[in-house]
């Protein structure tokens, strides 16, 4: 694989949901070690575009190319993009009853193994892997005792969703919101986490509505979605600008 | 439909489709009465089998009193009337001279219970289970008869028992299922065939599992079994229930009656896991099963323990139930039944106080995929002596899918003011955000359901027999692999 090459490379991106395209002619690369901040109003289409690149199998892409490192994702299940290195932390992550987090996060990292032939991890090897990574979020082991997000505060959640993140070592990480109903100090374990995760090799894109968050992790790039395409593309300072100004001044 | 939906249909059809693995039909010489049910088919049924005269007159009484019974209504269930002319009530393998050992059976019947993953002959014996096995109206062979009779526990086949302990049949039977208790029952009374017998003495834990395997394997017969099981003072059984039949395009009756009866201190515990022919994704053919279970507490602290794992039949009524008579007699009743395509299960039970300090617990778990449609029914009766009676019931629906169908009836009814009930109902369904959360971190859809279904039969699965439990895991998985939308 050629270092140059892209992590992701959308062009001219239409795609939507139940025949109502949302993404309108979308384009955006993104380079590995690059930290990219999409923002935009409600409704501007950056969860589906999350959940496309994940291949939510609800949403269908009209026309364009999705190509990561290189290749073309279009046709690719959503498990074959998570095993190739593309996670999505979900702005609402889902309760699943009856499942332990242990299990769920054993049963996702052996299956990655497996796709790439390596050996599948037992149960006791898993749980000293699981609790470095754990750490790394401040979350404790009775996390992994609990049923998958069933009755986790919000903060709990979202730490979940990073905890996986970096169990599973993704290369792309799309992060949906994961700043919102945080407080303060949670804000600051997962930016902690997320920094710590991150390096040269990967790339990450936050979605969010606020600054607050790019205060604790700093994008390359920020970006402005707005009807299904960006409209606006700037470093770091175009948040700030946002903060003070608000989306309209952009129209 | 939108697009996901159609994916996951996608899914579930290539999944179900899997072949239902005891679908086969076994081709042996058999000695059968013609279809039909009249008077005479009782007599010559009762000659056939050489029957003592009270069990002559037991069958007439119940053919007479089923005569004038209506099958019932008032199930969540929807069938074509049964012809009950069009059925035959006796089949069985024809047999020469008597059996003297294992080695004289039929070995195409042999190979039939081999295929079904149950050996008979000896070396290959599952080493902790005994075995009697049924194949259609007969019991074929029971498996470590001599060693269980070392230790005093009789273990046979009803047929035999009912010659050879006739003074004991007769005081029980009928006692804990009256004849005219329903309208299957009182069929059962009139015309069952064969079926299990155990006995544990006082004092007797009972060394082995007992197990019995019934498999229907004519077209046109019908299965009419009957298990009888007494514990004596201070004795504990376990005892497990497999069946399976054959695929065919038409509907088998299987019409059983179970009663167990414990006395002082004594424990039953009896297992089920049914997978009978379920019909296939149109609906077409399958087992209609229509099952009355009955366990009678009569000693004080005596206990009788369902547990059951409904997977198979196109219609399943069945509500194995306890009688608390004894002071602190405990019942227990913990179910999972599993309905794909267009299966119907009515199922549930039925825990009546009557002693002081009687407890019982309910856990039911049910699982709808596909067209099907699933009934929890059960009954809490605290009687005006039950005093200090306890009831916990738990009764949880999954759904799987936007077209099956889940319903919980639980009726409960305390006639003292010294009782202590506690009911806890929820229905979840798998969800297609769910799976796409499973499919995101690189987990497969069946592997997401696996698990899914595993934790909400978990507290149920605890209850099996570890021969079982493994099994009925592997059952469910196999039936559910993909049935989601």
């Amino acid at each position: 694989m050629n270092l140059n090459t892209p992590i992701l490379e959308i062009k001219n991106l239409r795609a939507g949901i139940n025949n109502s395209e949302i993404l309108k002619n979308l384009n955006l690369t993104i380079n590995r070690g690059e930290i990219h901040a999409i923002m935009g109003p409600n409704g501007s289409g950056k969860s589906t575009f999350s959940k496309i690149i994940a291949g939510h199998p609800a949403y269908q892409v009209v026309s364009g190319e999705i190509l990561f490192n290189g290749q073309s994702i279009l046709e690719l299940e959503p498990e074959k993009r998570s095993h190739l290195g593309i996670f999505l932390a979900f702005q609402y992550p889902i309760e699943i009853p009856g499942v332990s987090n242990e299990d769920f996060l054993r049963l996702a990292y052996n299956s990655k193994q497996k796709f790439y032939n390596k050996p599948e991890v037992d149960p006791i090897e898993f749980f000293s892997l699981i609790n470095d990574k754990l750490k790394l979020v401040n979350m404790s082991s009775t996390f992994l005792s609990r049923n998958v997000n069933e009755g986790f505060s919000g903060g709990e959640k979202k730490r979940n969703e990073i905890l996986q993140m970096i169990l599973l070592e993704s290369e792309l990480s799309i992060l949906d919101e994961t700043d919102s109903g945080l407080d303060i100090d949670a804000l600051k374990v997962i930016s902690t986490g997320i920094n710590t995760f991150m390096d040269s090799n990967k790339a990450i894109i936050l979605i969010t509505h606020y600054q607050r968050l790019l205060d604790y992790i700093k994008p390359d790039y920020v970006h402005v979605m707005q009807n299904g395409k960006i409209i606006k593309t700037g470093n770091a300072d175009l948040a700030k600008e946002l903060e003070i100004k608000g989306y309209e001044w952009l129209k | 439909m939108n697009q996901s939906n159609k994916i996951l249909n996608n899914n579930i059809t290539k999944l179900v489709n899997q072949p239902y693995k005891y679908g086969f039909s076994t081709t042996i010489e058999k000695d059968i009465i013609e279809k039909g049910l009249n008077e005479n088919v009782i007599y010559l049924l009762s000659k056939k089998k050489n029957e003592p005269n009270f069990l002559l007159k037991f069958r007439l009484k119940a053919y007479k009193k089923w005569k004038e019974m209506k099958c019932p209504q008032w199930a969540q269930l929807k069938f074509e009337e049964i012809d009950y002319q069009d059925i035959i009530y006796y089949s069985a393998p024809k047999i020469k001279k008597k059996l003297n050992s294992l080695d004289e059976v039929d070995p195409e019947l042999l190979e039939t219970f081999n295929k079904l993953g149950i050996s008979l002959t000896e070396q290959k014996r599952l080493t902790n289970v005994a075995v009697d096995a049924v194949f259609d109206s007969v019991s074929i062979a029971t498996t470590f008869k001599e060693e269980l009779a070392e230790y005093g526990v009789i273990f046979s086949s009803i047929s035999e028992a009912i010659h050879d302990y006739t003074k004991i049949v007769e005081k029980y039977l009928g006692t804990v299922v009256p004849i005219g208790d329903n309208y299957f029952s009182a069929l059962n009374s009139a015309v069952f065939t064969d079926g299990s017998f155990c006995y544990i003495p006082k004092n007797v834990i009972c060394p082995l599992d007992l197990s019995t395997y019934f498999r229907i394997n004519d077209q046109k017969s019908g299965q009419f079994e009957r298990t009888l099981i007494i514990a004596e003072e201070n004795s504990q059984v376990s005892y497990l229930e497999g069946c399976t039949a054959p695929q065919y395009d038409n509907n088998q009756l299987h019409a059983a009656i179970v009663e167990l009866i414990a006395l002082n201190n004594a424990t039953i515990k009896y297992s089920t896991v049914q997978n009978w022919y379920s019909g296939d994704q149109k609906g077409q053919g399958g087992v209609f099963n229509f099952v009355t279970k009955r366990g009678l507490c009569a000693g004080d602290s005596s206990k009788i323990s369902w547990t059951q794992v409904e997977t198979g039949s196109s219609i399943t009524w069945k509500y194995p139930s306890c009688i608390l008579v004894g002071e602190n007699a405990q019942g227990e009743f913990y179910s999972v039944a599993l309905t794909n395509n267009y299966q119907q299960a009515d199922t549930g039970t039925k825990m009546i106080h009557i002693g002081k300090n009687t407890r019982s617990r309910i856990v039911s778990k049910g699982i709808s995929a596909g067209n099907s449609k699933n009934t929890y029914r059960g009954l809490v009766n605290v009687n005006k002596k039950a005093i200090g009676a306890r009831n916990y019931s738990q009764c949880d629906s999954l759904l799987i899918g936007n077209m099956s169908n889940a319903n919980t009836f639980p009726f409960i009814s305390v006639q003292n003011s010294r009782t202590k009930i506690e009911h806890e109902a929820s229905t979840s369904k798998i969800g297609e955000e769910q799976l796409f959360y499973f499919l995101q971190r690189g987990i497969s859809i069946e592997k997401g359901i696996e698990l899914m279904i595993s934790g909400f039969c978990n507290e149920v699965f605890t209850e099996l027999p570890l021969e079982f439990a493994s099994e009925a895991d592997r059952l469910l998985s196999l039936k559910l692999e993909g049935s989601v939308g």
